[in-house]
């Protein structure tokens, strides 16, 4: 039965490391760690757009769940018991980081994110000093058709924020993913060179949002890219205030 | 009244049928077609007419009869003479020999364990119905299963009879039937809809193409009790496009239905309207993924996402969706004619009923069988399978596909059902069962289905995407000789950090055919590594210095 | 006093810009000198790598058929051996090659490119592996120092934490890049 207030949100209590905490229904494992300065690492996250669950950076022990779920896209659960930090998540997430070091053409030192760059910042922040898994040195594009971005695919790692953020808040779809498995890459349009685009307005928002060196503004040296993201909460925020 | 419809269309048809002292069934399944069943089928009715039988006998096209490997099969009824490989020039001889004794030499014996021991519920119809007539379907009890359950019985007690009946998914996982159809009956929703899975993908695997293309009513019949069951008023049967003959028969079915009324809207002059349409898919193997299934159906690329929510709460759009496999709704119309009990009689204790298996690979008779659950993996290869050609050495089983694993000699006499597979580091899956004899290499067989994930890993979550490449380079390398007991370790620390941390059920399970050799089978990977041999001489090995590459 | 520990250097393939930083450390090198014996070293003029080598800190990845022979040396006599800098750790620019292959990088150098003797090489440069590796896939590596170069300070923490008898834990002082 619903009750008459209808925004009425119940409060949810659980434990997350041996914390207790709580939170409001709907809210995600995530969500709640991160307001207890609780650090899960992400990557295909980011506040303000959608979240799929893609990077598995974030998954988590759940007690008396064999199954691993991504912190991001878990609601919180009465009673729950979370873990975050086990020895297993360190070693998962070190592997995923690897991968991805293994995927792309991650030069780091070349790179115009150097210092900018969160997969770098993760790397040293979880303790991968070297990667263990071959390379795979794939053969990967550069597209510098549009006039003041470029887009570098050695240095993508699919996390999709692109295409959320042209999608959900820029509304014009021009991203979208084409390929399967390593191949998989990013496109614009229907896989047209950026610049001859129809559809991208020019706003920069993916450029921002990206995680790493993939998107980039033309005209910049190496470590000299850093990303501006202050518009997604500020539209984010706005947004709601408008709809609510 | 639909009821006295359908008893008047059944007795028409059986009266039509009776005129015929004689009938020749064709198969007209793929495997049959691409032997020239077509061109059999018109020899024989030119050669009936010819011999001046063609008012004693007629010719019917009709679905697969199961020895797919003896196309072009046809039957001769009421004598029940089946014969293999047959080709338009054998039309005049066969025809010819309807009022005597069978041809020898086309004949393949019926009284054999490879018939003697399926049980077939789900393929009760294929090979003997014309899958593109709905009166044949009728005439042989079909929809009266839908009318009973729309005239006689609540949605409740439909579902209530499907839980009794112990009905578990036969698209591989083996949930419960009767609690899925619950879920989404007590879900919400303005809408719900009604999935059919038929994006079938395992290699070696052709059940649901053969139930489509032999049987299609009873999947809309099942489909249709369904949607009654949990009140959704739209079903999608979302095939592959590489099954084009599936397709065409389904839509043809589809239309029939809706003719007679079985289908669309006031069905049977109830309340209850459901529509099916047909989707294609574009042969991504990660379709068959529910959520990603949805997805596609949805416009947009397949991909899945993480479950909870699922599909019972959030499915297509949005709305309460009901997803079962092919042969999980060709089960319901026998569960309501036959009733739950009868039904649970078959099988063990936690998997009731029957299965159907695509038995390929190194064994005598190869094609599509039905087997009721609790039949030994023995009994399936060595009495229906005929056994190993040569009477080579059995090696191991491989069974549910690149999510599955393989079985080896020790475990012959399980009795198949979900949880004694699923012990044995395997799953029932969909149905692929693979034979594999002495000349099989197990690290050859662990590369081939690793790279199978691989390319058909959607790309979307980094530990399938880059893991399933990562494995299989290190299976390629074991294969060649060149890799090191540090590679085998890296290989099984990726295997269980992809199964853990894997999105969807395509990158969970995509280790398991490296985990099941390796557990079964660890002394032949040893061998690759240590000794650089293949001790079946199926991997070539190469000598050559390892870093130089 | 305690007996010097031996100090090993190499460069392999990279821009020496990890030994540069290591220099770096300025007057540290004061302190560290009365506790070293630098034996091997482009810095200095030993031509032989000796018998045993306590610590080797290894700049460059491994790139030629010379490369690999020397490391492969070098971790046999070697007691504990450091990957120094990205190259070495994960091959860096000296890498970037890889995507394309040795053969047509060569090409494109030699031949394409070149305004005179367009020919390729026979003498001094050595074979060129098919790939550029990192030194951990070709022997074990005891402690990865990432950075392109690792800071001064960096370096000088390692070396005195190695000096020490501990294990350097560098998850906050370098990264990739750094």
């Amino acid at each position: 039965m619903k009750t008459t207030t209808q925004t009425m949100n119940r409060v949810k209590t659980l434990k997350i490391d041996d914390r207790d905490v709580s939170g409001s229904e709907h809210q995600t494992i995530l969500d709640v760690a991160r307001e207890n300065d609780i650090f899960i690492p992400t990557l295909c996250h980011i506040d303000g757009l959608s979240d799929i669950g893609a990077c598995r950076l974030c998954v988590v022990e759940i007690k008396g769940s064999g199954k691993l779920v991504p912190a991001c896209a878990t609601e919180i659960q009465e009673g729950m018991e979370v873990f975050t930090q086990t020895e297993a998540l360190a070693k998962y997430r070190k592997l995923i980081l690897e991968m991805l070091f293994t995927e792309g053409n991650h030069i780091c030192s070349v790179c115009v994110s150097n210092g900018h760059c969160e997969l770098q910042y993760l790397a040293a922040r979880l303790g991968v000093d070297h990667v263990h898994l071959p390379y795979l040195h794939q053969q990967r594009t550069v597209d510098a058709s549009h006039e003041r971005f470029i887009v570098d695919h050695n240095r993508c790692i699919l996390c999709t924020r692109c295409v959320r953020v042209c999608d959900e808040i820029e509304g014009a779809h021009t991203w979208d993913v084409t390929g399967r498995g390593t191949k998989a890459r990013v496109i614009t349009d229907l896989n047209q060179p950026w610049g001859t685009s129809e559809t991208c307005t020019g706003c920069s928002k993916c450029v921002h949002i990206c995680p790493t060196g993939a998107l980039v503004e033309k005209g910049k040296s190496v470590a000299e890219m850093s990303k501006r993201r202050e518009f997604l909460p500020y539209l984010t925020s706005m947004r709601e205030k408008n709809n609510g | 009244m639909i009821s006295e419809e359908l008893q008047r269309i059944g007795s028409t048809t059986q009266d039509e049928e009776d005129r015929f002292e004689h009938q020749i069934l064709v198969c007209k399944g793929t495997a049959c077609i691409s032997a020239h069943s077509e061109q059999v089928e018109d020899a024989l009715k030119a050669e009936l007419e010819h011999q001046g039988l063609h008012t004693q006998c007629r010719v019917k096209g009709v679905g697969c009869p199961g020895l797919c490997a003896a196309a072009t099969l046809i039957t001769v009824q009421p004598e029940g003479r089946l014969y293999k490989e047959v080709q338009p020039e054998d039309a005049a001889e066969i025809v010819a020999s309807i009022k005597s004794k069978a041809v020898q030499r086309l004949s393949i014996p019926t009284n054999v364990p490879f018939f003697q021991r399926q049980r077939k519920l789900v393929l009760e119809n294929s090979g003997v119905v014309d899958p593109e007539e709905i009166n044949d379907y009728v005439a042989r009890g079909g929809y009266n299963s839908l009318i009973s359950a729309l005239t006689e019985m609540s949605p409740a007690e439909v579902i209530t009879e499907i839980t009794k009946s112990g009905l578990r998914g036969r698209g591989g996982a083996g949930y419960l039937t009767g609690l899925k159809w619950s879920t989404v009956s007590k879900a919400g929703g303005a809408h719900k809809y009604v999935i059919c899975n038929a994006d079938e993908g395992d290699p070696g695997a052709f059940m649901d193409r053969s139930v489509m293309e032999s049987d299609p009513h009873r999947i809309i019949e099942g489909m249709t009790i369904a949607a009654f069951a949990v009140g959704a008023d739209q079903g999608y049967i979302y095939v592959r496009a590489e099954y084009p003959l599936a397709v065409k028969r389904l839509q043809a079915a589809i239309r029939q239905a809706g003719k007679l009324g079985v289908l669309g809207n006031s069905i049977a002059g109830t309340t209850f309207s459901f529509n099916i349409e047909v989707r294609l898919g574009a042969g991504a193997f990660v379709c068959g993924e529910e959520t990603a299934l949805m997805a596609s159906i949805e416009g947009k690329r397949g991909t899945p996402r993480p479950r909870p929510p699922y599909p019972a709460e959030h499915g297509l759009w949005g709305y309460p969706t009901l997803l079962n496999n092919v042969e999980t709704f060709a089960n319901i119309p026998v569960i309501i004619r036959e009733g739950s009990e009868a039904f649970a009689q078959i099988g063990t204790e936690k998997s009731k009923g029957t299965k159907v298996f695509a038995l390929t690979g190194c064994v005598n008779n190869s094609g599509l069988i039905e087997v009721p659950m609790g039949i030994t993996l023995r009994e399936i290869i060595y009495d229906i399978g005929g056994g190993i050609p040569n009477d080579r050495p059995f090696k191991a089983l491989q069974t549910g596909g690149p999510s599955g694993g393989c079985i080896p000699k020790e475990y012959l006499d399980t009795p198949i059902d979900y949880e004694s597979l699923m012990q044995l580091g395997s799953i029932m899956g969909s149905g692929g069962m693979i034979v594999m004899d002495d000349t099989s290499c197990m690290v050859d067989v662990a590369k081939y289905f690793m790279k199978f994930s691989m390319l058909e890993s959607c790309g979307k979550c980094i530990p399938c995407r880059v893991g399933t490449t990562q494995m299989h380079n290190l299976l390629d390398k074991i294969s060649q000789g060149r890799a090191t007991l540090d590679d085998l370790a890296l290989l099984e620390e990726l295997c269980e950090m992809v199964k853990r941390t894997s999105l969807c059920g395509l990158g969970q399970s995509a280790p398991n055919p490296v985990l099941s050799t390796l557990r079964f089978f660890r002394d032949e990977y040893l061998m690759h590594v240590v000794e650089k041999v293949c001790p079946a001489g199926v991997c070539k090995i190469h000598h050559e210095e390892v870093t130089h590459s | 006093m305690a007996e010097k520990v031996k100090l090993a250097t190499v460069w392999l393939d990279g821009c020496s810009g990890c030994h540069m930083s290591f220099l770096d450390i300025d007057e540290l090198l004061l302190e560290l000198a009365p506790r070293i014996e630098l034996v091997y070293s482009p810095l200095v003029d030993n031509k032989v790598f000796p018998e045993t080598v306590d610590v080797t800190l290894v700049e460059g990845a491994v790139s030629s058929e010379e490369d690999l022979e020397k490391i492969r040396h070098i971790r046999a006599h070697t007691r504990l051996l450091v990957s120094l800098g990205d190259c070495a750790v994960t091959g860096n620019v000296s890498s970037m090659r890889n995507s394309f292959g040795a053969k047509a990088v060569m090409e494109h150098a030699y031949i394409e490119t070149a305004n005179i003797h367009n020919e390729m090489p026979t003498q001094v440069i050595p074979p060129l592996l098919k790939r550029v590796r990192p030194v951990h896939e070709v022997i074990a590596v005891d402690v990865y120092v990432p950075g392109c170069p690792p800071s001064a300070k960096t370096i000088g923490y390692v070396v005195t934490e190695l000096l020490d008898g501990r294990l350097p834990d560098l998850t906050t002082l370098s990264r990739f890049g750094a």
